[in-house]
């Protein structure tokens, strides 16, 4: 029961302190996660995000999922998830209620333009440990780079021609496996 | 009954909208349009909130879309609805790897995985980092006025403050907050 709570608290604490959504909380999950309860380690949580992309739903509520469910069963699936969506009913429900120009107050907007800052620096430093434990020789250097560049690429190019086409992450994703098994799979199994 | 109709609304993006976040955006345009239960203004609003608002956009979304229809129960119900699926689905999908996490052919998957998914977030850092500090549709007109350069200093701040002592991001956040609320009423913003 103990460690159930402790998810929840966990969860919800991640949750709560996460601004700008899914690829905003790998930082937060790293913290709470991984180097505080010891719940995942480094690339478990690449395969969890990777898997949260190429499943339907909401990434933080799959990461959730995926790591309440490891460590406690169904049951614990359940409280992790709820401790990670138990925020944003909170503060939304508050709002809808009472602020419905929050979004327009001048503090707010003042708060955001520094917020928005962090986060960006907040994901450039995730990436770089995740990097560490997943890019780790030229295969993984090639898979990181093409995926990135293609993805990355586009976005720019759509901020010229918002018409753009888009690559779902779950054509990246099974590409990527595939060629996970072709790379790897083919020189024998001296390396795991 | 209002309330099995909005789980099961909310059910259906939660069961066909994948990428996460913005990904579940068109499903409410089109619960919007069919039901009527929120119009598209409550929508903008919705997206002005979530983006300035702790936790995942979707999960917003759909509890500021449920208070909207049917108020506090309404907003329970439809995030309720929205994670259903994904619980469902990743329990299944955890089940099957643990039975075969062992096999050859799951390392190998995993192996090519892992970089891919670093590079998807990768890239969608560099969006968040472009639309945040380098407005690229202005950089062709004028390059040294696309750059939001009270932005920059404060992220190489940052960046140097995490490196040196690695706390819990949430004080970094709460930092960044309060120098961009004295930067705004200092009227420091170009």
């Amino acid at each position: 029961m103990k460690k159930l709570w402790d998810m929840f608290l966990a969860f919800a604490r991640i949750g709560g302190l996460t601004f700008g959504g899914g690829y905003a909380m790998l930082p937060m999950l790293q913290r709470e996660v991984v180097e505080k309860h010891h719940w995942a380690t480094e690339e478990e949580l690449a395969d969890y995000y990777a898997i949260g992309q190429c499943t339907p739903g909401v990434i933080a509520v799959n990461t959730a999922t995926f790591i309440g469910y490891r460590q406690a069963g169904i049951i614990g699936g359940i409280f992790a998830t709820l401790g990670v969506v138990f925020p944003s009913i909170v503060i939304i429900t508050v709002i809808a209620a009472f602020l419905t120009n929050f979004a327009e107050l001048k503090v707010i907007q003042y708060a955001f333009e520094g917020i928005r800052v962090c986060v960006c620096v907040l994901i450039f430093n995730a990436v770089q440990k995740l990097w560490k434990k997943s890019v780790i020789d030229q295969p993984t250097t090639a898979i990181f780079l093409l995926v990135f560049l293609v993805s990355a690429g586009l976005a720019v190019g759509q901020s010229f021609y918002p018409d753009l086409f888009t690559v779902s992450p779950i054509v990246y994703v099974v590409i990527a496996g595939a060629a996970g098994v072709v790379l790897h799979g083919g020189n024998g199994k001296k390396e795991v | 009954m209002i309330l099995l109709r909005l789980f099961y609304e909310f059910f259906k993006a939660g069961l066909f909208a994948v990428g996460g976040g913005l990904a579940t955006l068109p499903f409410l345009q089109e619960i919007s349009q069919k039901t009527g239960w929120f119009t598209q203004q409550d929508l903008m609003d919705l997206i002005a909130i979530s983006e300035s608002t702790p936790g995942a956009i979707g999960v917003n979304a759909a509890t500021y879309a449920g208070f909207h229809t049917y108020g506090l129960i309404g907003g329970a119900v439809a995030t309720l609805g929205l994670i259903a699926p994904s619980v469902l689905i990743i329990i299944l999908v955890s089940k099957v790897l643990e039975k075969f996490k062992e096999s050859s052919l799951v390392q190998h998957i995993f192996y090519g995985l892992r970089p891919a998914s670093t590079g998807l977030i990768a890239a969608a850092g560099f969006s968040v980092v472009l639309a945040t500090l380098v407005h690229v549709t202005e950089f062709p007109k004028d390059p040294a006025g696309a750059f939001n350069w009270f932005g920059i200093v404060l992220a190489a701040a940052l960046y140097a403050a995490i490196k040196k002592w690695n706390r819990h991001p949430v004080i970094y956040i709460a930092a960044s907050a309060a120098v961009g609320i004295a930067a705004g009423y200092l009227h420091m913003f170009g």
